[in-house]
């Protein structure tokens, strides 16, 4: 097989697939798979940036993807007045203080001799820093929070569309990669890695407790929407005759009464429908984008060099190239493209529920997309991303009926029968971590491979 | 009011002192298993944590079944008992993992970046084992006395104003570390084989030349980590509460531990553990009431006087982490810099 025969081949599946769902369950569910699967290819394309471009192994995609749904929440709430009046001043004075401390320390440490004193009063001005700061950030986080604790208690946000927060969102992850890029790159990979999952963890952390951000696990609900809502199209008249036109041939057999049920059902479901392909425009928009751009890079002097990186650094290095600033540059970039995601994941939620931000589903499932799409392929990563969503949604049903079938020989209300019927669902990542392990030891460069070069086999 | 030296030094003893001498042995324990695959097989394993989730749900699957034939050790814990045979599962899960997935790509001399992917692959298997086969609740398999010392009778018998408590539990923790980490320094040190693993993680080129079988050293290596992660497993959850999700989170840690003390230096894995747990305990720590012991009236401060919230104890080993690796990558006792 030519990898042309191969890619078409691979994503005629993936298309016949959502149409098994489309005519098997139904059709809203398979969009519903579909906007999660360009939003899984996004961040796979994302990680298979730094990974196949530059073998950066990040496991801390979950922190950046929560970062970009933070940037949904922060752009499209509408602000808290109240809340800004009761906090917004204390908050400010710490923020000062912590620059002013911050900035004082960097002083100390450039321009005193290194010794002991240095130390003392490096330490003095942070603890200083620290207390004085908290002195004014308490008090302010307990007014804000105590602003109408069950709707708001915290700062709002900026009131603009949430479009603006896909953006926002790839600047915020940018900004947390360019800090982690600075400690944690140049040193060995493994100690990278571990920097990564670090990050993701203490972000997560602040999303979670800071109320006065995020309202914490009391979750952002009613985030703006970049599309029409579905009760909005039910009631539009264009909308109504666009649908009464599809649907003309089963309509006409019917009058009065039963025309209008009809009618109002078809609206009901072509609505639901309607939204997920708007939302499925978006991120196939976004998604062809980067793609777009990443094909260009990898293809463009730029992409040789990190090629030439990847494959041997130290050879590249005498050649004369950067070597770290070249793997922060990809780590940024990546990182950038996984907030955007995030974002757009929020966005099709509706809302931003931080306790959701698990590191199975958001940093380990991309990973085996990754590997599984063929590392250092753009397209590998994009259907791996696909792919593999589609089997770890579809894997809890199939679970649980495969669970059904093996335990039906045993009495109804065995012990045994119920554990495994009530374990099934935990069996995802079993299939995940298998999955995983059998590419990597089988087909090392992925279902789809890389064209120049070995990647996946390193 | 005079300072009250004894009360402030019992405080510190009962939430400090104690609860963060049973976590840094529980770290240590982990951190231990962590520098001996990295300084052996070379690799960061991120299946550690899983690893040790695995080898407690053994111990508690035991525990229960001499619980229900009504074997017991009366004030400890029937968890001891079990504690072999969670070790047993643990040895034949890192053994399985090794012949299954690891030697392929020692075989091939991959990258190490490739074996942290694959130990990856290992963490969502036994993750996924754990939960299917406990399920992802809480679990408490604790029995026997509870305490050691009780808060209550220790303000009765010294007359002071604050009490200290000493789980069974924690006791028995820093015993067990005590005794395994002395047996494993004799082993190292003392026998053969361990020295044969000292010198493979020194040199491998030079250990090999001198006869040693790498196979075997890299088998006694998984066995022993894997031991080592079942008893730091048990130990934990018999502390807190078996959850299986809680041990990925003690990964962080546990790396920051082994990295702080130097990798493939057990003596540092154990220093790295204790300034991490004390780290953590302190940094979240509510100073206010040792505060008030000790400062006269006008001092004393009025909030809670904690430096991070218990919910960023994260935050502690990241930082730590990050200052070793800034500051002195090869650790506090000249690790390898991998």
């Amino acid at each position: 097989m030519t990898p042309a025969v191969r890619n078409g081949a691979a994503l005629a599946a993936v298309g016949a697939a959502l149409a098994a769902v489309g005519f098997g369950q139904s059709w809203p569910l398979a969009f519903a798979v579909l906007n999660l699967c360009l939003i899984s290819a996004l961040m796979s394309l994302a990680v298979n940036i730094q990974w196949g471009y530059a073998g950066l192994f990040n496991i801390g995609i979950m922190g950046f993807a929560a970062l970009g749904g933070l940037a949904g929440v922060l752009v499209s709430r509408p602000p808290v007045p109240a809340a800004w009046a009761a906090g917004g001043g204390g908050l400010f004075i710490a923020l000062l203080i912590l620059m002013a401390a911050g900035g004082l320390a960097l002083a100390l440490a450039r321009y005193m001799p290194r010794n002991r004193t240095r130390t003392a009063a490096l330490a003095a001005v942070v603890l200083v820093g620290l207390f004085g700061a908290r002195a004014f950030f308490d008090p302010a986080v307990d007014a804000i929070e105590a602003v109408e604790p069950a709707k708001t208690g915290y700062l709002g946000g900026l009131g603009l569309p949430i479009l603006l927060s896909w953006f926002v969102g790839g600047l915020f992850a940018a900004a947390a990669a360019f800090v982690i890029g600075r400690i944690a790159l140049g040193l060995r990979s493994d100690y990278f890695a571990i920097a990564t999952l670090g990050i993701s963890e203490i972000v997560i952390a602040v999303l979670k407790n800071e109320d006065w951000l995020t309202r914490g696990v009391k979750n952002v609900t009613g985030l703006g929407r970049p599309v029409p809502y579905e009760v909005d199209l039910q009631q539009d008249p264009l909308f109504i005759d666009m649908v009464a036109v599809l649907h003309s041939r089963s309509l006409e057999a019917l009058t009065g009464a039963a025309h209008e049920d009809a009618l109002r059902e078809f609206a009901v479901q072509s609505s639901s429908l309607f939204v997920k392909l708007c939302y499925a425009g978006l991120f196939l928009a976004v998604l062809a984008v980067v793609f777009w751009l990443s094909e260009r890079a990898l293809h463009s002097p730029w992409g040789r060099m990190m090629r030439a990186i990847r494959d041997n650094e130290t050879a590249a290095g005498a050649l004369g190239k950067d070597v770290t600033r070249r793997h922060r540059q990809v780590f940024i970039l990546g990182s950038a493209v996984v907030g955007v995601a995030g974002a757009m994941l929020t966005t099709l939620d509706g809302q931003f529920t931080p306790a959701g931000y698990q590191p199975l589903r958001f940093t380990f499932l991309i990973w085996v997309m990754v590997v599984v799409g063929g590392s250092g392929n753009n397209l590998g990563a994009v259907l791996g991303g696909f792919l593999v969503w589609f089997v770890w949604i579809e894997a809890e049903p199939a679970g649980l009926w495969t669970m059904q079938a093996l335990t039906s020989g045993l009495p109804a209300d065995s012990a045994f029968r119920e554990h495994l019927l009530d374990s099934a669902a935990h069996v995802r990542p079993l299939v995940m971590g298998l999955i995983l392990l059998l590419v990597m030891r089988f087909r090392p460069r992925g279902l789809v491979p890389a064209r120049s070069g070995p990647t996946g086999g390193r | 009011m005079p300072p009250d030296l004894l009360s402030a030094a019992v405080l510190l003893g009962n939430y400090v002192l104690v609860p963060g001498l049973a976590y840094a042995a529980q770290l240590a324990l982990g951190a231990l298993g962590i520098t001996l695959v990295f300084g052996i097989l070379r690799f960061a394993n991120l299946a550690h944590g899983d690893l040790m989730a695995f080898g407690a749900m053994a111990t508690i699957l035991a525990t229960w079944q001499l619980q229900a034939w009504g074997v017991g050790l009366g004030p400890l814990p029937t968890a001891l008992l079990a504690l072999p045979f969670g070790m047993a599962a643990a040895i034949a899960a890192a053994l399985a993992a090794d012949r299954l997935v690891f030697r392929f790509y020692r075989r091939r001399r991959s990258a190490p970046i490739v074996l942290v992917m694959a130990s990856l692959g290992v963490m969502f298997v036994l993750n996924g084992a754990v939960r299917f086969i406990i399920g992802p609740d809480d679990r408490q398999f604790t029995d026997g006395a509870r305490f050691l010392v009780k808060a209550r009778e220790f303000k009765q018998e010294t007359g002071l104003a604050e009490g200290l408590s000493i789980k069974t539990t924690q006791c028995l923790t820093v015993v067990v570390a005590v005794v395994v980490v002395f047996l494993l320094f004799r082993f190292l040190q003392r026998t053969r084989t361990g020295k044969s693993m000292r010198a493979y993680s020194d040199n491998e080129d030079l250990a090999l030349l001198s006869g040693i079988n790498p196979e075997r050293v890299v088998l006694i290596a998984w066995a022993i980590a894997a031991a080592l992660a079942a008893i730091a497993g048990a130990l934990y959850g018999l502390d807190k509460s078996f959850k299986p999700f809680t041990y990925f989170q003690l990964l962080l840690p546990m790396f920051a531990a082994a990295i702080l003390g130097g990798i493939g230096q057990p003596v540092g894995a154990i220093v790295g553990a204790v300034i991490v747990a004390f780290s953590e305990v302190t940094v979240t720590y509510a100073w206010k009431k040792f505060l008030h012991y000790l400062l006269p009236g006008p001092w004393q401060p009025d909030g809670l006087a904690q430096l991070l919230s218990t919910d960023y104890k994260f935050a502690v080993s990241f930082a730590i982490l990050v200052l070793v690796l800034l500051l002195r990558p090869s650790g506090i006792f000249r690790g390898r810099v991998l």
